[in-house]
């Protein structure tokens, strides 16, 4: 028997897009979209939270996973979606006309991204990434001039050579084990007795393959090519929502997938472990060196999210190099995800404001901001700290608990390149603060900003310096939700 | 048996021939002629698996209906005339090919695969709509694909009208 109370979350996101549509057909005032939508969210986030530390359960034939690794991550996709419309409101009443259309696609790409961070098995896996994806695409290209059009057709034909990757991946694996359901991918490979490598070069092959599908979305090096032209032709509230959701959803999905299916034998685990062990040393430190000579915030916010996904493979690697019952690696990975989340949403809803006013993105229009908008500039100055890793604020714990984590399973060599990066790093965040603070204004005018991003804004600042000054209560959190189901 | 060994192979080797075709020939018209030769010898390959409801389908939608709205749409196009453009970094892209059919191959011919030892359903169609709705079977995923279709068609309307 179904229990559908348990699919409560997705029903209500997905009533609530179509409502949105509906709405947008019969009524003038295009505010009450975001109302709808927020209290779409609103809902479907009560739903969510009210299952929230149950045991774990399964529906439709243990394809979806009900367990608290999943709720968190709807919990995270929830309150980024909220924040998103939140900070979308200024520049979506702008469009004269598919401003439904616009509060509808972030509602079914979070849809998507739910799905994604509880399916458990191969083609409910691929489908939710595609409706979280194909979303994005039509968001990316939503402003239609040249840039966004561009950047929407990068978007859309590398996320296809993605998908294809992917499925080749997945069907390979299909293959080897037979199932699709990564509980009965893991009974058939530990039931095979295989001894390394060498036995089963196939399902490495197809394990490599998915590796690179999900990199696409988390934008690891060597997959990354999409993100920065992506980041700087689409509306800026999108970028934020690609930079944050669609990373946090491509790492729930590696971590559901590479945890429960491929998490033993311990030689299969290590050998995921070390893959993304070098990735994360390549994408942290091309990520940061290329993010120096930009002068484009948002370009340079593109690369930093690829050093950022760099320290969030640390993670990775950590969860495949410790036992599998350890649950210190994917927790920290879990904190360093809403940390992370926290923050980019911050500095992006700042530049949203800040460029609404400019009407540029480079860095040299920032100068003298500290002036012009002294609470734009200190919240983005927070968030950019943040970014760096320094204390009070939540970047700092959440590096602090993957480092840790990874000096305990011998993974030293990889926290050695990981703090230079977070020194290199430095300088480029730093000199945005700079400019913002000792440059000469280009005019004194204020810049002004509106309730709706000034609520996301001091929300998603109120977050980094919770998470930052007491962690552990997030921890806790996060250690509750790293138990994931079991088949 | 070696009827289905031999028809499987011309159906793969003009498959693949097709393919490159698709991606190599600067004439966007006679590239999309190949892809719907490819579309067809991948219908073949289904029939030799004993798959005819898929060999069914994949005629009916992508030979039939995807090739025309292909065909279609160059028509639409201006500028097709001049073909599609040469590629400097087609040396190298042939060398990454290359590599990674080589391990691609390596990977594929040196694994034991699961092979089933009960002779194929026969008729398949009442076998994939009992996988596909029955519980217990893939209904999430059938769920999900609707909200997937209405996201691009929404999408699609958005792209196209005038802002």
């Amino acid at each position: 028997m179904l229990n559908l109370e348990l699919f409560t979350p997705e029903l209500t996101l997905a009533a609530t897009a179509i409502v949105v549509i509906l709405l947008d057909l019969v009524i003038p005032r295009k505010g009450w979209l975001v109302v709808v939508s927020l209290a779409g969210v609103v809902v479907a986030a009560g739903f969510t939270i009210a299952m929230w530390g149950g045991s774990s359960q399964a529906i439709f034939n243990n394809m979806l996973a009900v367990d608290n690794f999943a709720l968190f991550f709807k919990l995270l996709f929830l309150a980024i979606a909220a924040l998103v419309i939140l900070a979308s409101v200024d520049y979506v009443s702008k469009f004269s006309r598919f401003q439904g259309e616009y509060y509808a696609l972030v509602l079914l790409s979070a849809l998507g991204m739910m799905l994604m961070a509880a399916t458990a098995e191969l083609i409910s896996i691929y489908i939710a990434l595609e409706l979280a994806s194909i979303s994005l695409y039509v968001l990316v290209g939503f402003l239609k001039d040249p840039k966004s059009t561009e950047a929407s057709l990068k978007y859309l034909l590398l996320g296809a050579v993605a998908s294809a990757v992917l499925l080749f991946g997945m069907a390979l694996v299909f293959g080897f084990t037979g199932q699709t359901q990564l509980g009965e991918i893991a009974q058939a490979i530990q039931g095979l007795s295989l001894s390394g490598v060498l036995d089963s070069p196939g399902l490495i092959l197809g394990m490599v393959l998915m590796v690179a599908g999900f990199g696409f979305k988390i934008a690891a090096i060597p997959f990354h090519m999409w993100v920065p032209d992506v980041y700087e032709g689409a509306p800026t509230p999108i970028t934020a929502y690609l930079s944050v959701a669609s990373k946090a959803a491509g790492f729930a999905i590696i971590l559901r997938v590479f945890y429960s299916a491929f998490g033993l034998p311990s030689w299969l685990s290590l050998d995921w472990g070390f893959i993304f062990a070098v990735l994360a040393a390549i994408g942290m430190t091309l990520g940061n060196v290329i993010a120096i000579p930009q002068t484009n915030i948002k370009r340079m916010l593109g690369y930093s999210s690829i050093a950022q996904a760099g320290y969030l493979m640390v993670g990775l690697a950590v969860v495949g190099f410790s036992p599998a019952a350890e649950v210190v690696g994917r927790s920290s990975l879990l904190f360093f995800l809403a940390s992370y989340a926290l923050t980019n949403l911050g500095a992006f809803t700042a530049i949203i404001a800040i460029s609404n006013k400019v009407d540029s993105d480079l860095i040299q229009d920032y100068s003298g901001m500290g002036r012009r908008a002294p609470l734009l500039a200190l919240a983005l100055t927070l968030c950019l700290i943040s970014l760096i890793g320094m204390p009070p604020a939540a970047g700092f714990m959440a590096k602090f608990y993957i480092f840790s984590g990874a000096v305990q399973h011998g993974l030293l060599w990889l926290v050695v390149i990981a703090v230079i990066n977070s020194v290199i790093s430095a300088y480029y965040y730093l000199r945005v603060v700079k400019v913002m603070w000792l440059g000469e204004p280009a005019s004194e005018e204020k810049v002004p900003s509106s309730g709706a991003l000034r609520l996301a804004l001091s929300l998603s600042c109120l977050g980094v310096l919770l998470l930052g000054v007491i962690p552990g209560y997030i921890m806790k959190l996060a250690e509750m939700a790293a138990k994931m189901f079991a088949f | 048996m070696i009827g289905l060994d031999i028809a499987f192979w011309i159906l793969a080797v003009v498959g693949v021939i097709a393919a490159l075709a698709v991606v190599l020939l600067g004439d966007v018209f006679r590239a999309a002629l190949s892809l719907v030769l490819c579309f067809l010898t991948v219908a073949g390959i289904y029939i030799t698996l004993s798959a005819d409801f898929l060999a069914a389908v994949q005629i009916l939608i992508y030979v039939g209906a995807i090739s025309v709205l292909i065909i279609l749409a160059i028509m639409l196009t201006r500028d097709v005339q001049r073909g599609s453009p040469s590629n400097r970094l087609r040396l190298p892209a042939f060398l990454v090919a290359i590599l990674f059919f080589g391990g691609v191959a390596y990977a594929l011919l040196n694994t034991t695969w699961q092979v089933s030892s009960t002779p194929p359903l026969e008729p398949t169609t009442p076998a994939i709509a009992r996988l596909l709705f029955s519980e217990g079977g893939f209904i999430l995923p059938v769920e999900i694909a609707p909200i997937l279709l209405l996201a691009a068609i929404i999408g699609a309307i958005v792209l196209v009208r005038e802002k």
